[in-house]
């Protein structure tokens, strides 16, 4: 079958900086085609050309086979390119149903019609399994919510070709499953299908084809068939890929950390649990167990009742600034709205938290120069120019950046929220070395995680939590998925408070 | 350009054309079209004039950059202004029984001042940042309430300094050190200490954090609540600044004193570069807006192509003008 959507060496440069360099993509009419690489290897901009978002610098784009320039997203989506965001596009304030139909509202006459307009963005949301009343304003909605309001609206457009960034970064698995489903049915009415994610065992349960970009060149085109998760990772990084995860670090008896009867109104009710000098501690449950509440509450950005101490010493709550002087650091899971100033440089991002350490009268410039020359070697943090606003780093390197900043403040006890969101795989392998090596040094370290594997692979004992309260923990040869599940969905509780 | 110090050199030359130049060009235009226009008017008697009588606006100007910089607005400087002048005067007033008409006197009654703005931006702050209503509906609201005190304090008349007093004070606007008259050192002063504040300190640091993104703030354990208040009891001081030069030119204060000051300063910052939703400010920048402000007004009073009723129009233009060209140089970026 022909391509309904083509690119035929197709390049792309911001200022002197060429970022793709003549790739040839294809998508066809009832197949998923999986765009794959690592964070900064062009996948992005390439979506963004196929959506008409950014134009080309050259080659050329065809659109059923005719070359094709769209003047900008608008005139995409009326050929029937949609995109699905990561980063999602969603008008906060207004409803579902009006967000689903904004830009192409029904109108009975010069009135909106509202009932049918309702109905529809019902059916459409019915299909995605996802029972939120359109008549709900979208920020009262969940992370997943949003994201399946997003696509309900890519649905309801008819859309011939979809681009979907990073669908399933923010869904639990049983979303995922919906989504993919869907996914499926689209596919089988003929719709073109641009899917990425960094979580390889979806496309290889997805995908039809499979691109893997490295670099901003095109590296192979192939059937996903036969093509193992560990062969896509191998193609992505370029070279041979060891364990992902290193060895865990065995854990002093010294307690530095002992949270007692915290409760964040609302989340968290009741939480109590230890953490000990050189351990890496899992935080595992659901998307909305309270976890990184739970978090916030113990560091001060929320308020909390209950006693924190940090060797033995009881920390002042609600202030994040004493959390922090007692060597007691989070770093969180949103580092676009909460992590990063992604106006601003690197350096005035990297010194924000431990500003006080840079002067405090006078900030000396050379020694955050200094800092930002070792947080880039030390975490190898890869920026074009050190002048650039944080928020033109890819994500990985965002994460880095966020990493290096939390650690110049020279904390004891670390608590990362989702470290590796969003992040490619040779990224994550350097993330968990990171952490692996920070709890080496006897530092101690709370992963916070929705991906199991990483709660598996890195830490010495996890804690489950299922609807804000701690649900269970388990140590050693106990932690393994099955249990986790069981734990976080309340199954089998009792057992876990025996065991 | 192969290798990248080129490259970025070239870039930030860019950017400083496009960002930085712009006011100041504008500003250099504005001094050729004046001495074109009238010769005069580079003449000291022309220059000390116009420095001195931007320099109320300027230190204003100055305050309101760190607020507009933390993501904050200030509606009520010119109302809190003729307040504070209202207040200075009648203290001044009743505290000459008791300490003559001297030093003293005069001391006294600039900290009145110093002291009266302190407290009215302290609840500005207060209620913005600890009370969580919007800066622009607080300030709205202090606008009327410190605009209709001063009326009331003067009885819908006006308040003036006793004549002794008067003369004595006077020097304050009129006089100077080494020919540079005094309003003009204070104004340099402030900018300059302004100026640091915002690129050197902590303190400019966490102003721009907390207007470009409050939450990564708070995340990065800035306390923003004391931050942003701190940016509005600064601007109540420099307020108490500017009315210490101001009260001594006139000796006097009614409620129609300092009217559209508050427009004024958020122009001169706006036009200077600092972004009004926050996160970005220059004071430098501030104090060539307030110059570009003062130098249309001056050539339009000294040339008369161009009626001086339209100096509000010249302004708007201005500001509006200045706020396109920023943008652009921001898209070619």
């Amino acid at each position: 079958m022909s391509a309904v959507l083509e690119t035929r060496g197709v390049t792309r440069s911001f200022g002197p900086i060429e970022v793709l360099h003549g790739v040839d993509f294809s998508l066809v009419p009832g197949e998923v085609h999986a765009l794959i690489g690592e964070n900064g290897a062009g996948k992005s901009t390439m979506m963004k050309i196929l959506g008409g978002y950014l134009a080309p610098s050259g080659g050329t784009v065809l659109l059923d086979g005719e070359p094709v320039t769209f003047p900008d997203q608008r005139a995409a989506e009326d050929a029937g390119i949609l995109m699905i965001h990561q980063e999602f596009n969603l008008a906060l304030q207004l409803t579902v149903e009006e967000n689903i139909f904004l830009g192409r509202e029904k109108r009975r006459g010069p009135f909106l019609d509202r009932r049918a307009m309702q109905d529809e963005a019902r059916k459409l949301l019915r299909r995605l399994d996802c029972h939120v009343d359109p008549g709900t304003r979208v920020r009262d909605l969940s992370v997943p919510n949003r994201q399946m309001v997003e696509i309900a609206r890519a649905l309801g457009r008819n859309a011939r070709v979809l681009i979907m960034d990073e669908p399933t970064a923010v869904l639990t698995g049983r979303e995922t499953d919906v989504l993919l489903k869907q996914i499926e049915r689209l596919k089988a009415q003929g719709a073109a299908i641009l899917y990425t994610s960094h979580k390889l065992d979806e496309v290889a349960r997805i995908a039809d084809r499979v691109t893997v970009l490295r670099d901003g060149a095109h590296i192979v085109t192939r059937a996903a068939e036969g093509f193992t998760e560990h062969a896509m990772a191998e193609a992505m990084v370029g070279r041979e890929l060891s364990g992902l995860f290193p060895a865990r670090p065995v854990p002093g008896d010294e307690v530095v950390l002992e949270v007692e009867g915290l409760t964040v109104p609302g989340h968290v009710r009741d939480a109590s649990f230890k953490l000990r000098r050189g351990e890496v501690l899992g935080f595992a449950g659901l998307v909305g167990a309270g976890r990184t509440e739970l978090m916030e509450g113990i560091v001060g950005l929320r308020p909390a009742t209950g006693t924190v101490r940090v060797n033995g010493v009881p920390i002042r709550p609600g202030s994040v600034l004493s959390a922090r002087q007692a060597g007691l650091v989070y770093l969180t899971e949103d580092r676009k709205e909460k992590g990063l100033l992604l106006g601003k440089n690197l350096t005035e991002n990297l010194t924000l938290l431990a500003l006080d350490r840079f002067g405090r009268i006078a900030i000396d410039k050379r020694a955050e120069d200094r800092a930002l020359t070792g947080a880039i070697r030390e975490f190898d943090i890869r920026a074009k120019d050190r002048r650039m606003p944080a928020g033109s780093l890819s994500g990985g390197n965002q994460q880095k950046l966020l990493l290096a900043k939390t650690m110049l403040a020279e904390p004891r006890i670390v608590i990362i929220d989702e470290p590796t969101r969003g992040i490619d795989i040779g990224t994550k392998q350097q993330i968990y070395e990171f952490i692996a090596a920070l709890a080496a040094e006897g530092k101690s370290v709370i992963v916070v995680s929705s991906e199991l594997p990483e709660i598996i692979g890195l830490s010495a004992r996890v804690v489950v939590m299922g609807r804000g309260h701690i649900a269970g923990e388990l140590t050693g040869a106990q932690i393994t998925e099955d249990a986790i599940l069981r734990r976080a969905m309340g199954v089998g509780e009792m057992a876990g408070a025996d065991a | 350009m192969t290798d990248t110090t080129a490259t970025t050199g070239h870039r930030k030359g860019r950017r400083i054309s496009l960002h930085v130049l712009g006011p100041v060009l504008a500003l250099i235009a504005l001094v050729i079209l004046g001495a074109s226009l009238n010769s005069n008017f580079l003449s000291y008697g022309n220059v000390t004039n116009v420095l001195a009588r931007s320099a109320f606006i300027g230190i204003i100007a100055v305050g309101m950059t760190f607020v507009i910089t933390a993501g904050g607005i200030d509606l009520s400087v010119g109302s809190m202004a003729a307040f504070v002048a209202g207040v200075m005067i009648m203290a001044m007033n009743a505290m000459i029984p008791t300490l003559g008409v001297g030093v003293s006197l005069v001391m006294a009654g600039m900290a009145v001042a110093l002291v009266t703005g302190f407290s009215a931006g302290l609840i500005n702050g207060f209620l913005i940042s600890k009370v969580g209503i919007e800066a622009f509906i607080v300030t709205l609201g202090s606008m009327g309430i410190y605009r209709s005190l001063t009326t009331w304090l003067a009885d819908g008349g006006t308040l003036s300094l006793n004549f002794d007093a008067r003369s004595f004070y006077r020097p304050v606007y009129y006089d100077g050190l080494f020919g540079i008259a005094w309003p003009i050192i204070v104004f340099a002063l402030v900018a300059i200490l302004g100026e640091l504040a915002m690129r050197k300190t902590p303190f400019g640091r966490h102003c721009a954090a907390l207007g470009a993104n409050e939450q990564v703030a708070k995340y990065s354990a800035v306390k923003v609540d004391r931050v942003r208040m701190a940016t509005y009891v600064l601007l109540g001081m420099l307020v108490g600044v500017a009315t210490i030069m101001y009260v001594p030119r006139l000796g006097s204060a009614s409620g129609s004193t300092g009217v559209l000051w508050e427009l004024e300063a958020i122009a001169a910052v706006i036009i200077g570069g600092t972004v009004l939703k926050g996160g970005f400010g220059r004071v430098w920048g501030t104090v060539v807006g307030v110059l570009i402000l003062s130098l249309i007004d001056n050539i339009l009073n000294l040339a008369s192509i161009v009626s001086p009723y339209l100096n509000g129009a010249i302004q708007g233009v201005i500001v509006i003008l200045a706020v396109v060209l920023q943008r652009e140089g921001k898209s070619a970026d």
